[in-house]
């Protein structure tokens, strides 16, 4: 076992930000400089070991290799070791090019809100301490296999937050932090019995061999492995062998609980209202304006960035692998809700006077794509058999879910920027910027142009993918998605003249309005750099992302048609030569829609 | 059989079978004597009480530790306890809770020289009534243990002289408990004579018969009866719905030190007792020969070679037995999960009120009885069904049991100490102590946290393990209700967290520290780590206590 053979490296990458927090904890107090400098340099580690974890690595490589293996569909890593025998518990880690490009961002966001901690002065060591908390928290959770495992870490970002927000955050701060924390808690203990039906409703002697093997499970569950069908049942928390169980032809989950509906049907539901609370998705949004609002500038980029896009996670890698029937029933909520949020974070971001509000509740309409985008496979699929068209919704939602981290954190520093200076957010009394700020307003430009959805910028990309492909399942849908898009540019636009626009600054504070310094262009600079390089080469994360969620989609067009199934143009190989083909089509795609109207017979 | 064997035979049993696995107990009452005796010397004005009372427990610990569980359930002293590892196991929890509550009360200086010798030894006299409920095979020793565990509780809750709160409070529990006691005798008095003997696992059997036979039938009302009015003394001893209302008010009357040791002790004793007369009541057991027209029973041992001639036949009228005990088993299920669902949910909600900490901790310690109710259901019901399952949710009941020792001790440590600091024990007084005493708070945050079940702590695994049986048990609605009363628990205890962190200090108040690095930090800080340990790392303790689980429903 060498530092870069997955399970320790794995491991080093969730848990170093922890060990940071523990240095900090032991060095004495008062240090406030070298505080922040320990946690910044351990997420810059981190981040570090996450972009090694994502260079291209060769296939054969070994064991010892951590490096992401392009191309592949497969979960890549993954590794299982006993932590809670009696219950079947495992601490179980494994990327995929779902949560990989997730991780990065989220390591990558972590060293920029790090960054843009340095104007925190109030509690220092304490602050440190829970950042770095909070980033295990998250990591852990993108790279869980074990569902347990997965739940644990999802609860353990509660509580730094809930300080984060309620310590260093504006006036409403403690109204602010345990609305969030009851939202999420909400969530989460539904997701308890959700996990608990699943749980005791697997069993692993049921999955054929090749499914076993891809679970990745420990050899000791492999032994116990037993298909006679005469074996008392084994109960099993690993995310991938659920999914093989519910995917599978005579689904355990396929059992009536109550109300005359399935296990899984009442698991998904559990499901996707615990992690539609964290999208959030209307209507269980309202701790989100409150939330952003009072948090400090770093945490809103962190909210923002990475803690929304665990729910969206957590729907594409629970909630439709492992409850495929259930999914379908249910995609019309889904897609409604996604819609109603779309139109309804749009509309109100436009009768924002507090310009935080007005970005926490674009948040709400962006994450309304991502939704939207997850949701929209499973009845597109039943018109033609093809999975085109939910392999575009699914990469969409989750293109989007980078692009939204990106800009929307992007948004909240800018923002933290200019209240530092002049102390409000009130939209009216904002204008003139561009001449007294105009690195600043060039930036902003960029940024807020990525979250309108310009092509070019991030924002385009993932917005195109998801309403192209809700045409095709509801054209009322369609009609509305593609719509927002004005209302986006409608107050985004608006936004923009308030602020930066117009003659001269007239509000209060206007003698401290000075430029952007060095160490906010540091931050800002690189988030503009990826929202550009991600909407002009797309591809950087398709690379990544588009072999697992095209698996995903065909896996669950298997799991519902059987044989009637097929992949659709880009037929599924799940080999490295048939993947650029793949890739291509999807880059055509994104340059030219009518594309997609030529293939469909 | 003469009068000379009968002789032979009880001395037997008593000094090579019960009195080795009663040393423990024997320990305990040594100590108590020693207890007494050292008061003549030392006249209240040195420790020499706290020294007794500490080598007595350590004392009664090891040997507690030293003593291997039997192969299978010895009956001893003519069949009145059992031993078996449960009752090993929850002896040895009861006796480190009195260690380490006895280093607690040294550290908060509650009692003080002059009580200290009273203290002590009501202390030990009720977990000597513990140590007895957690091994009771008889109905007698059932009601026994409860009593013995509960009049020393009354005196402590007014072992401060001149204290009106306290004399209230203590007179008010000792009326409560006497009448709860009262209507549990008469409960197992017409159960007792019902069945004709007092002997569980006979019980069982006759109770079989009377349910199996149609001529039974006439009997139910006294039967069903008899089972509400034992398990009202059950709930009083729980501090369940409608048997609660003493709760806050003996907890507020009396020092944090007897609240953590009601709160816990007593309610781990009554829960662990609680199992073994549902279980034992609701199960015959497959290893019992013939049944016996003589209530007094002796050793089982004697009896070993018979019953393995016997097992294939009995096998066959123990699986009718158990079928006919169903209706036994649904009504006790039944009846303790609607304590249960009531329990949880009106102990969380009336927890929203409080300003005085105990009376917050004494209602977060009803709601904590209604989830340890749950699993009691879950695992009666699972009994008849997969007696392995049921042992496993005996299992995460003792595994809740064990963290639930340390979470609540280290909640009223925390009121002790705060109130030795700031004379006060109201949740206002507690505004900004995170300013000077970050550490402590760090601690007390651990332990609220761990109270309400966030991972990764051990009050979300203790949680995490009764929820998944008490679902096992098809209770899904219970479970329903204990996940949506975590949530409503989340705003009381997180209250005490904003409180001590978010909020500003008041004016005028005396700069409390409370520093890490005193003994009395330096207690809440192993307790937080022992929390946090035990949440991440829960699998030794856990299989303990499936350990313990595996000789019940023989």
């Amino acid at each position: 076992m060498t530092l870069t053979s997955p399970p320790i490296l794995l491991s080093l990458i969730v848990f170093l930000p922890a060990v940071g927090a523990l240095v900090i904890g032991l060095l004495p107090k008062g240090r406030d400089e070298l505080f922040k400098q320990v946690a910044l340099a351990f997420t810059l580690v981190v981040a570090a070991l996450t972009l090694y974890l994502a260079l291209p690595g060769q296939p054969g490589a070994g064991a010892d290799s951590a490096r992401f293996l392009l191309g592949t569909a497969q979960m890549q890593h993954a590794f299982s070791i006993p932590w809670i025998e009696s219950f079947n518990i495992y601490y179980a880690l494994g990327i995929d090019g779902i949560s990989l490009p997730l991780i990065l961002l989220t390591s990558f966001l972590s060293v920029l809100a790090m960054g843009a901690s340095w104007t925190i002065d109030k509690h220092v060591k304490a602050y440190c301490i829970l950042f770095l908390l909070l980033e295990t928290g998250m990591l852990g959770v993108f790279m869980a296999l074990d569902f347990f495992l997965f739940y644990v870490f999802w609860e353990v970002m509660l509580l730094p937050m809930y300080f984060l927000i309620g310590v260093w955050g504006g006036p409403r701060r403690e109204y602010a932090a345990i609305k969030f924390f009851l939202f999420t808690m909400a969530g989460s203990v539904l997701m308890l019995v959700a996990l608990l039906a699943l749980y005791f409703n697997s069993d692993l002697n049921q999955l054929g061999p090749a499914q076993l093997a891809a679970s990745h499970l420990h050899e000791t569950v492999v032994e116990r492995y037993d298909p006679s069908g005469t074996a008392e049942p084994q109960h099993t928390f690993n995310l991938l062998a659920l999914a093989h169980q519910g995917q599978s032809e005579n689904s355990p989950f396929s059992q009536l609980l109550v109300g005359g509906k399935s296990i899984q049907w009442w698991a998904f539901l559990l499901l996707l209202i615990g992690f539609l609370v964290k999208v959030p998705a209307v209507p269980v949004h309202t701790w989100l304006p409150d939330a952003h609002v009072e948090a400090p500038t770093p945490i809103s980029m962190i909210l923002a960035g990475v803690l929304l896009k665990m729910g969206g996670y957590g729907i594409i890698r629970i909630c439709y692998p492992v409850c495929p029937d259930a999914a379908y029933e249910l995609a019309w909520l889904v897609c409604t809700l996604g819609v109603i949020s779309m139109v309804y974070g749009a509309f109100a971001a436009m009768a924002q006077t507090d310009f935080k509000r007005l970005v926490a509740y674009s948040s709400v309409s962006h994450m309304g794509y991502v939704v939207l985008g997850l949701g929209v496979w499973s009845i597109s699929g039943s018109t033609g058999m093809t999975g085109d068209y939910w392999k575009m919704g699914m990469n969409g939602a989750m293109f989007q879910m980078i692009a939204h981290g990106i800009s929307s954190a992007g948004m909240f520093f800018l923002v933290g920027v200019i209240y530092e200076r002049v102390h409000h957010r009130n939209l009216d009394d904002f204008g003139g910027l561009f001449g007294r700020m105009p690195v600043y307003t060039g930036v902003s430009m960029g940024i807020f142009f990525a979250a309108l959805g310009l092509p070019g910028l991030c924002g385009f990309i993932g917005e195109i993918l998801v309403v192209l492909s809700v045409w095709n399942y509801s054209q009322v849908l369609a009609v509305i998605s593609a719509s927002v898009m004005i209302l986006t540019a409608g107050y985004i636009l608006w936004t923009l003249q308030r602020v930066y626009l117009g003659p001269e600054y007239k509000g209060p504070h206007g003698d401290e309005i000075r430029p952007i310094t060095q160490r906010e262009l540091a931050i800002a600079a690189p988030l503009l750099a990826f929202a550009i390089i991600l909407g002009v080469y797309p591809k950087a994360v398709f690379n990544y992302m588009a072999p697992s969620v095209n698996k995903l989609v065909d896996d669950l067009g298997q799991a519902r048609y059987g044989n009637d199934y097929s992949g659709g143009i880009e037929k599924q190989t799940g080999s490295v030569e048939r993947i650029e083909p793949a890739e291509n089509e999807l880059a055509l795609r994104e340059i030219s829609p009518h594309r997609e109207e030529a293939g469909q017979p | 059989m003469t009068f000379y064997e009968l002789v032979q035979n009880s001395l037997r049993d008593s000094l090579g079978t019960s009195i080795p696995a009663f040393a423990p107990e024997l320990l305990l009452c040594a100590t108590i004597v020693m207890l007494l005796l050292g008061r003549m010397f030392s006249g209240g004005r040195s420790n020499l009480a706290y020294v007794i009372m500490m080598v007595g427990c350590l004392a009664a610990f090891v040997v507690a530790w030293r003593t291997d569980a039997p192969e299978k359930p010895v009956e001893i002293f003519t069949g009145m306890l059992v031993h078996d590892s449960f009752a090993l196991f929850m002896r040895r929890l009861l006796l480190l809770f009195v260690i380490l509550f006895t280093s607690f009360t040294r550290l908060s200086g509650t009692p003080d020289r002059q009580t200290a010798t009273e203290f002590y030894t009501l202390i030990l006299g009720a977990t000597l009534g513990m140590c007895l409920m957690v091994s009771a095979n008889h109905m007698l020793i059932v009601f026994l243990g409860i009593e013995m565990a509960s009049v020393p509780s009354y005196a402590l809750v007014g072992v401060i002289k001149e204290r009106r709160v306290s004399a209230e409070a203590a007179l008010k529990f000792a009326v409560f408990g006497g009448g709860a006691a009262g209507v549990m005798l008469y409960g197992i008095s017409l159960l007792v004579g019902t069945l004709g003997t007092a002997h569980l696992p006979t019980m069982s059997v006759r109770l079989a018969e009377l349910l199996g036979s149609s001529a039974g039938s006439e009997y139910h009302p006294i039967l069903v009866l008899a089972g509400l009015m034992i398990m009202v003394g059950f709930a009083f001893k729980l501090s369940a719905v409608p048997f609660h209302f003493w709760t806050p008010d003996v907890f507020e009357g009396a020092t944090a030190e007897v609240a953590a040791f009601l709160s816990i002790a007593s309610k781990a004793a009554a829960l662990a007792l609680l199992l073994r007369v549902t279980l034992g009541l609701g199960h015959v057991p497959s290893t019992l020969d013939t049944p016996t027209t003589v209530p007094v029973r002796y050793a089982v041992s004697e009896d070993a070679g018979t019953a393995t001639a016997e097992s294939a036949s009995v096998s066959g009228l123990v699986t009718d037995s158990n079928a006919a005990l169903l209706p036994a088993r649904q009504y006790s299920a039944w009846l303790i999960a609607l304590f249960a669902a009531v329990t949880c949910t009106f102990g969380n909600l009336a927890a929203y009120g409080q300003d005085n900490m105990k009376r917050l901790l004494a209602y977060s310690t009803i709601a904590h009885a209604g989830y340890m109710l749950m699993p009691v259901a879950a695992a009666i019901l699972l009994a008849g069904t997969d007696p392995e399952a049921s042992r496993f949710t005996v299992a995460a009941i003792g595994f809740y049991i064990a963290v639930y020792l340390f979470m609540n001790l280290g909640a009223f440590a925390l009121v002790a100490f705060l109130r030795n600091e700031l004379g006060s024990e109201q949740l206002p007084d507690y505004a900004g102590l995170a300013r000077r005493s970050p550490g402590f708070v760090i601690c007390a945050a651990v332990v609220m946290f761990s109270l309400v079940g966030l991972p990764p702590l051990a009050g979300f695994a203790a949680k995490f393990a009764i929820f998944a049986q008490t679902y096992e048990a098809g209770l899904l609605s219970l479970v329903v209700i204990g996940v949506l009363n975590t949530l409503f628990s989340l705003f009381y205890y997180l209250r005490v967290v904003k409180t001590m962190v978010l909020d500003p200090e008041p004016e005028g108040r005396p700069a409390p520290t409370i520093r890490i690095w005193s003994n009395a930090g330096f207690y809440c800080a192993l307790i937080a780590v022992l929390l946090v340990a035990l949440g991440v790392f829960w699998n030794p303790l856990f299989a303990e206590a499936q350990f313990a689980a595996s000789m019940l429903l023989p």
